[in-house]
Parts: C-alpha cells; sequence; structure tokens
C-alpha cells in the first residue's frame, strides 16, 4: 500500500494548475513512501494531455470514458476511483479542493474506510502516525490532524505546495470499470460563462466592497481586473444588495480563495471576510477609515476614497503594463 | 415529500479562536453557539419548499449529533420552523463518525430528501453530506445554490467552473447546499419560539461508530507584518512596489 493515487479532474478535456499542484505533491508523498504516484483521468481526455502529468512526477495514467463519465455522477466515479485505489493498491488518494473533490472525496472515503483530511496546508508531517497540517474556523488556526486508518485521503488546499517539475516515464491504461447501477440525477442543462477568469483560477483578484456606494460604480473594478488579467469578486453586503452575483462573494460563507494578489477596495475587513481571503500570498487595502481591520490583514494599504484612487491606480498600472 | 436537515453546532463565526494552554484543544469556555450558517440556510429552503408545497410536503426534520449541551441550537432551529428533532447522543468525534450515526438513526426513517451544508464553519471538513450519502448507498448532489421542486422531481443548480448545471434528481437523493439556496435565513418569532418547546426533540443512543481522524495540535496563524501605507496621491508608488519588492506583478 506504498503507492499513491491522484485523482486528476478535467475541466473541458484539460488539467489546470490545481491539477499539476495535486500531481506535484502527490508524486512528492510516493517518493517520501518508497511507492508509485499513479493517476485516474475520468471522462475524455486526450493522450497528449494525459502524458502532460509525467512532468509532475505521474508514473502511470489509469483513464476510463464514456457515457457514464460525461457528466458528474458521484456514485460512479466513486466506484471508480475506489476501484482503481484498490487495484493499485494506493494506500494514500490525493484530491484537489474543488467542487468535484468535495462531492466525491467523503463518499470514497467511506467506501474505503478512510480517513480524510480536507483542505490540507501542507506535505505530512510525519507518516507514522499519518499527520496532515490543515487550517480550521476558516484560518483562525492551524490543526494536526492525525490519520488512524489504513487508508488516507488527503485533499490539498490550492496553492498551498505548488507545481514542482519532476519528469517521469509515463504509461496509459485503460481502467476497465463495472457498469454502473443509473442514477436517480441527471444533468439537464449547463450554464457557462466562456472567456472569463474564474474566481478560483486567478492569480489576482479585484474585489470590491460597500465602500464602492453603487452596482454603477464597478467599472473601474472591471478595467483594472483586465489590465491585469484578473478575476472579479466583491464581499458579501455587495452580493446581499444584488449590485454583484452570488457566484463573486468571497468571504467565509462564499468562496474561499487564495491568490497571490488580493485587492481589497471599499472594503472594511469583518472577520468573516478575511476568513475566504486570508491565504492569499499579498493584500492590497484601498480604504477610506485607516482604523478598519482589513489594514491589520493587508501588506500595502492606501488611506483615501477608493472611487478616487482606484482611475488613478488604474492609469498607473497600465502604463507600468505598456512598459514591461 | 418528508425532508431532513443536517445540522452541526458551531461557535459564532464572529469568534476569537483561543487555544488551550498546551495548544491541543480549542477553548470553547466562553464561545457562543449558532446553528452550522449553511444549515441554517439548508432549513430555511426546507421551510419555503414545505410552505410552497399545498401539503405535499409533510414534515421537515432535523437531526445532529452532539451532546445535551447542542438542545439550545435545536430549539432555536424547531423554532424557525422545524417540526421535530433528533438528537444522537454522543460527542461529534469526526466527519466519518458523525455521518455513520446519522446513517444509523435514519436508515428506517424513509426521508425522500436530506439537506446538508456544504461544509461546517469550525473544522471545516467538506465531509458530512457526501460521507452520509455514501453510508445510504443514496446519490448525491452537491455544490447546490438552488433547490426547486416541479412535480415529482427536484431541480437543482449545482455550481461548476464559470457556471452551473442543472440536475433533475427524483427522491431518495442527499443534496448538498451552499450559498445562494436561501436568500437570508430566517429568525425565529416570538411564537416560533414558544412552540418549539412542546415540539419533539428525540434522544436517541449512539451506535458507538469509530472515527478515523483526530486533531492532535493546533497552531495560532503567524502574525501579519505591519502594513505599509501609501500616499493616496501616489499611486504609482504601489505599482512599484507591488513589483520591486512584492515581485507580485
Amino acid at each position: 500500500m506504498n503507492n499513491v493515487l491522484i485523482y486528476t479532474e478535467n475541466f473541458d478535456g484539460k488539467f489546470k494548475k490545481s491539477i499539476y499542484e495535486i500531481a506535484s505533491y502527490g508524486s512528492e508523498i510516493a517518493r517520501q513512501l518508497s511507492g508509485e504516484a499513479i493517476a485516474i483521468s475520468l471522462g475524455e481526455v486526450a493522450e497528449e494531455e494525459l502524458k502532460s502529468l509525467g512532468n509532475y512526477g505521474i508514473s502511470k495514467v489509469l483513464t476510463a470514458a464514456g457515457e457514464t463519465f460525461k457528466t458528474l455522477q458521484n456514485r460512479a466515479y466513486t466506484a471508480a476511483i475506489a476501484q482503481a485505489a484498490q487495484q493499485e493498491n494506493a494506500g494514500v488518494i490525493i484530491f484537489s479542493a474543488s467542487n468535484t473533490a468535495k462531492a466525491i472525496a467523503p463518499r470514497v472515503s467511506v467506501k474505503l474506510k478512510a480517513g480524510m483530511v480536507f483542505a490540507a496546508t501542507g506535505l505530512p508531517s510525519n507518516l507514522n502516525p499519518f499527520t496532515v497540517p490543515k487550517k480550521v474556523f476558516h484560518g483562525k488556526a492551524f490543526a494536526d490532524v492525525v490519520v488512524n486508518s489504513e487508508r488516507k485521503i488527503i485533499s490539498l488546499s490550492q496553492n498551498s505546495f505548488g507545481v514542482k517539475e519532476h519528469p517521469a516515464e509515463v504509461t496509459i491504461e485503460a481502467l476497465q470499470v463495472e457498469a454502473a447501477a443509473p442514477a436517480n440525477t441527471r444533468v439537464t442543462d449547463t450554464q457557462k460563462a466562456s472567456g472569463k477568469m474564474l474566481l478560483n483560477d486567478a492569480e489576482i483578484i479585484v474585489s470590491g466592497g460597500r465602500g464602492m456606494k453603487s452596482a454603477d460604480n464597478w467599472q473601474p473594478i472591471e478595467e483594472l481586473a483586465e489590465i491585469l488579467g484578473a478575476a472579479t469578486a466583491c464581499s458579501r453586503p455587495v452580493s446581499d444588495e444584488g449590485w454583484r452575483p452570488h457566484a463573486e462573494h468571497v468571504g467565509q460563507t462564499g468562496k474561499i480563495v487564495a491568490p497571490n494578489l488580493y485587492f481589497a477596495l471599499g472594503i472594511s475587513g469583518a472577520i468573516q471576510h478575511l476568513a475566504g481571503v486570508s491565504s492569499s500570498k499579498v493584500i492590497v487595502a484601498i480604504n477610506t477609515d485607516k482604523d478598519a481591520p482589513i489594514f491589520q490583514a493587508a501588506d500595502y494599504g492606501i488611506v483615501g476614497d477608493v472611487q478616487k484612487v482606484l482611475p488613478q491606480l488604474n492609469e498607473a498600472f497600465r502604463k507600468f503594463k505598456a512598459e514591461n | 415529500m418528508k425532508i431532513l436537515v443536517c445540522i452541526s453546532n458551531v461557535p459564532d463565526t464572529t469568534t476569537r479562536i483561543k487555544l488551550s494552554g498546551d495548544q491541543n484543544a480549542i477553548d470553547l469556555s466562553s464561545v457562543q453557539w449558532i446553528i452550522n450558517p449553511w444549515d441554517e440556510l439548508a432549513l430555511t429552503r426546507a421551510l419555503e419548499l414545505k410552505e410552497a408545497s399545498g401539503g405535499s410536503i409533510s414534515s421537515v426534520s432535523i437531526i445532529h449529533v452532539g451532546n445535551a449541551g447542542s438542545d439550545a441550537t435545536l430549539r432555536k432551529a424547531l423554532a424557525i420552523g422545524a417540526d421535530d428533532a433528533i438528537r444522537v447522543d454522543a460527542a461529534p468525534a469526526d466527519a466519518y463518525a458523525v455521518a455513520h450515526e446519522i446513517a444509523e438513526a435514519i436508515k428506517d426513517k424513509n426521508y425522500d430528501l436530506i439537506l446538508c451544508g456544504i461544509e461546517s464553519s469550525d473544522y471545516n471538513g467538506s465531509a458530512m453530506g457526501g460521507m452520509l450519502a455514501e453510508f445510504l448507498n443514496m446519490e448525491s448532489v452537491s455544490s447546490v445554490s438552488k433547490v426547486e421542486i416541479e412535480g415529482d422531481e427536484l431541480k437543482l443548480n449545482r455550481e461548476i467552473a464559470g457556471g452551473f448545471e442543472v440536475v433533475s434528481a427524483t427522491a431518495p437523493v442527499v443534496v448538498i447546499v451552499q450559498k445562494g439556496i436561501a436568500l437570508e435565513p430566517r429568525i425565529p418569532s416570538m411564537r416560533g419560539i414558544m412552540m418549539a418547546r412542546k415540539k419533539p426533540l428525540e434522544v436517541v443512543a449512539a451506535t458507538g461508530a469509530e472515527a478515523l481522524t483526530e486533531f492532535v495540535h493546533y497552531t495560532p496563524p503567524q502574525p501579519k507584518a505591519a502594513c505599509k501605507i501609501i500616499d493616496a496621491d501616489n499611486p504609482a508608488e504601489l505599482v512599484n512596489l507591488l513589483h520591486n519588492e512584492a515581485k507580485i506583478i
């Protein structure tokens, strides 16, 4: 059971950075265990894309496609991943922390009686007892979690390990899955924005709060996001007011994000908001109130009216982008 | 149709987290306890669906694994409008043990729709709902931000990268919900609080389900260096610092 199985979710047939990150992470654990790092890919993915996992230490990719894996059916996906873990003698199973991971990893945990640590923040600090670090209370404390079962499941929090190249010879093998029982859930429609930078993929996030005053004032935020190739986000009052869609709400009850750079514009920094953004590498805050809690969390700050400062800041970024 | 909502009892989300002296536990001595925010939204939506159903939804029940200290939180959920409550009498050791206890407690109760919040605001495990579905061998739909009922079918919006899928489901199913499922959690009315006292809160013995994980040690987050303040008239300096000092752009 020294092998490590990594569930490499695809997005329209492609792997994202977060998947190369968990491939890097899983293969590092496999080396510590003197085992093999094996990926499992479900759904249609081109061979060249599957082989790209070899750059991050994966030596074998199991793959299954077809009707069953066209849309996410949690029971069928769970059965395939559990089967792969058993067949490959995987003692550790790695997931990302995506919505799909939230849907499947807990089910695999029960199916294999494997204790799970969700949204781990780094490598196991100890292999025996198997101890994994994670945040609790949305970052207000860190905890060491000991997994006592024979098999273990770790979901890795995004941007907490990084993508690390470790070229390996990779083979691709078809996983023969048993036919799934018909599900009582089916996807009837898909609504997807195209070409928009997604919050969970973004390296930079530009986020606006109540200090923006109204939905009509969002244009400079959109502009900054465009200049920097960033995603836009907002605080809870903004989505509650309907100025921006709920999907943009970052914070404890919205999305938890961890970009390289987070702009908090007109956001005072309620404790619930900070809980959702505190893993950002660098936080920039602009707020009129110099005592606003956001400045406790920020690395760089400007005390001033965001509506006045932002157009000038956009100009400065535009100039920088033109010169660099 | 019978709906069950799973309830976790968590410290108020504004709580400042204090660790015990040896850092092997979180000091919960002065904590205010609340219904886990996602569970509260799930309960709110369940009640909205029941009220709009014209009687086809017969009951909204709640279930919780915890000791008697949770009863105030369960009474609040009853005051908000749940019809009855079950408390499995055990300390919630981990998500696996909690899901196992709930599965055992409800296996003969034939709930059609089981709603769970996507995570709890304390240990952020994102695990219980999916685990419960697997213990019950029921299909589950996670990251759901909208639940509607049309005839015999549930229409669910499941968030995916860049948008959502509409998922049709028939009972029985476990639906794991997130932000958007209900706009505002309901606040108990005075009448609700009075009525809650008489509503059934059944305490059932635990089966002794085993936990697979254990939280052994805690550390506070690293204190952050002081924020560098830049003159509002000189935003170019911010660009300079992000480029040359933070090396982030």
